[in-house]
């Protein structure tokens, strides 16, 4: 019963991962907006000698409405838009027998878990990939693409929706779809308060330069606070998905895991994994913004082919080799188990 | 400074007791609802197997023992089901299984069936409801020991006898080889070298 231990401890954590993204969004967008009074305030107080009228600060509550806002709207419909942004079709009726065996396996793995059936997509792309997403167990959508359909058999496609389940069970949909909310959101106020800056960027210089009788040290505060808002400005998206990356990474060997747990058959992965692998080729409906959703990378970048320093900050995958080794490990041990090895 | 002591105890007892009592009840709804799920799947069985009968009838008319095996390990299974007991159930429902699984396999001899897209879908849902009920089995088992783990350990053991917590009988496995469980490495950390 250890591993059903460890999915509570792994639903705790990903609970607690969610509220720290949250905490640290609310935090990222604080500094965004009020480090910007603030250094118009520090500005404006060492050229008057600390003689300032209180000011409102608007860009702070400003960016604070906006990005909740956005933040909102994304969580609300971000499962649709990826969905809809692959041009994925639900199988209300299943119309051939790979799409039927697609429903049957993804029911068997809803009563495995015991959780309510996901609704089931399709899309038409000819590279083996699929995905799961949603905000808990009750909204969950699983898709897959024609390709997976036709290349697995069926015992295989069943160890790849049972990984999906398990991202479904673990609750790592949910914290997948906070973080792409999160990070779309701060890619979109950069890329927004980025362009302001340039429109007005003479006038904010100024008022930090054209100082008559300034006093120094306050405006060199000034300076530094408007010179750090800048470059985590310019750096906030780049930072925000590394960090999705990382999360994303740790929970493909879990789902890898649990899978293995609710079907009791890593071997099957482990041959669905490397069938997906010799077909890889970048799966040309699957955008950039679901890619750390796939159960394989659909971009074929190959970063996520190696170990080592760059390919762990920039993967959204563990290498496939390392997922099919330890599959085919937990196989082993299985068939040790149950005492069929062969004899040497 | 006795009595307000005495008092915190006695409200810190009572809140654990509720708290045990009512875990305890949750888990036995959660045991009953998974049986429930079992249940709901080998109905789903037992309705499909007339079906497959009539369709394969036709094109098998030598393998009539075959058939009828399967005929009536299903009225058998049906019997067993109504009468309530996990046992019994389990072992007719096994059968049921040894029966359906030889069908297959003789079926595979028909050519003309085996190319038939009614009889392909009809194995299909036949495979599918029969993987269902395989883990709607094991889902049941892991919830039921927990429920049965909880109200032996101490000290919710203390308060089983209240919340009229009965051990649940297990779905035993017959298969030798469906008893192993893969060990999971759930630790997350790189292999070593």
């Amino acid at each position: 019963m250890t591993a059903g231990l460890n999915l509570f401890e792994q639903q705790a954590r990903n609970r607690r991962l969610t509220v720290a993204w949250m905490a640290l969004f609310i935090l990222f967008f604080a500094w965004l907006g009020f480090g910007g009074d603030l250094a118009i305030y520090l500005a404006a107080a060492a050229r008057t000698e600390g003689q300032v009228p209180y000011r409102f600060p608007w860009i702070g509550v400003a960016v604070t409405v906006v990005a909740a806002i956005a933040a909102w709207v994304a969580w609300r419909k971000g499962p649709q838009q990826v969905l809809w942004s692959t041009g994925a079709r639900e199988i209300a009726t299943p119309q051939s027998f790979e799409e039927k065996q697609f429903v049957d396996v993804v029911e068997e793995m809803a009563v495995a878990t015991g959780l309510p059936k996901p609704k089931v997509y399709v899309i038409d792309d000819p590279d083996p990939n699929a995905f799961a997403t949603g905000r808990d167990p009750q909204t969950a959508c699983i898709a897959a693409t024609t390709g997976l359909l036709a290349i697995l058999n069926r015992e295989e496609l069943q160890a790849v929706i049972a990984h999906e389940m398990g991202h479904v069970r673990n609750f790592d949909v949910r914290l997948m779809t906070v973080i792409a909310a999160l990070v779309g959101v701060i890619v979109v106020l950069s890329n927004g308060m980025g362009r302001i800056l340039r429109g007005g960027g003479g006038r904010s210089l100024g008022l930090l330069g054209r100082g008559r009788k300034a006093n120094g040290p306050l405006l060199a505060a000034a300076a530094v606070v408007f010179v750090l808002w800048i470059i985590t400005l310019i750096l906030a998206p780049f930072i925000s998905r590394i960090m999705a990356m990382a999360v994303s990474r740790d929970r493909e060997y879990l789902a890898d895991a649990t899978g293995a747990e609710l079907t009791r058959n890593p071997g099957a992965l482990a041959s669905a994994l490397e069938k997906i692998e010799t077909h890889e080729a970048p799966t040309t409906h699957i955008k950039e913004g679901a890619a750390h959703l796939c159960i394989a990378d659909p971009l074929g970048r190959d970063v996520n082919s190696r170990e080592g320093r760059l390919a762990d900050l920039l993967a959204t995958h563990p290498p496939m080799a390392m997922r099919i080794t330890r599959l085919k490990g937990m196989a082993f041990q299985q068939l040790k188990a149950a005492g069929q090895l062969p004899t040497a | 400074m006795g009595t307000i002591l005495f008092l915190v105890v006695v409200v810190a007892l009572i809140l654990w007791i509720v708290g045990a009592y009512n875990g305890l009840i949750a888990l036995k709804n959660q045991t009953v609802n998974a049986w429930k799920q079992i249940d709901v799947q080998l109905k789903r069985r037992h309705d499909l197997i007339p079906n497959l009968v009539n369709t394969v009838k036709g094109s098998m008319n030598f393998e009539k023992d075959t058939l009828d095996a399967v005929v009536s390990a299903r009225s058998r299974a049906m019997q067993s089901g109504a009468g309530g007991d996990v046992k019994e159930t389990a072992a007719a429902e096994t059968a049921l299984t040894g029966a359906l699984g030889k069908l297959f396999v003789v079926m595979e001899r028909y050519p003309d069936l085996k190319s038939s897209q009614n009889v392909r879908d009809l194995q299909e849902e036949l495979s599918s409801t029969e993987n269902k009920i395989a883990f709607a089995r094991q889902f049941y088992n892991d919830v039921a020991t927990g429920y049965n783990t909880k109200q032996q350990q101490f000290p919710t053991n203390l308060v089983a006898g209240l919340a009229r917590a009965e051990i649940a009988e297990l779905w035993e496995i017959e298969d030798k080889a469906e008893r192993a469980v893969p060990t999971v490495d759930l630790s997350l950390q790189k292999p070593q070298g």
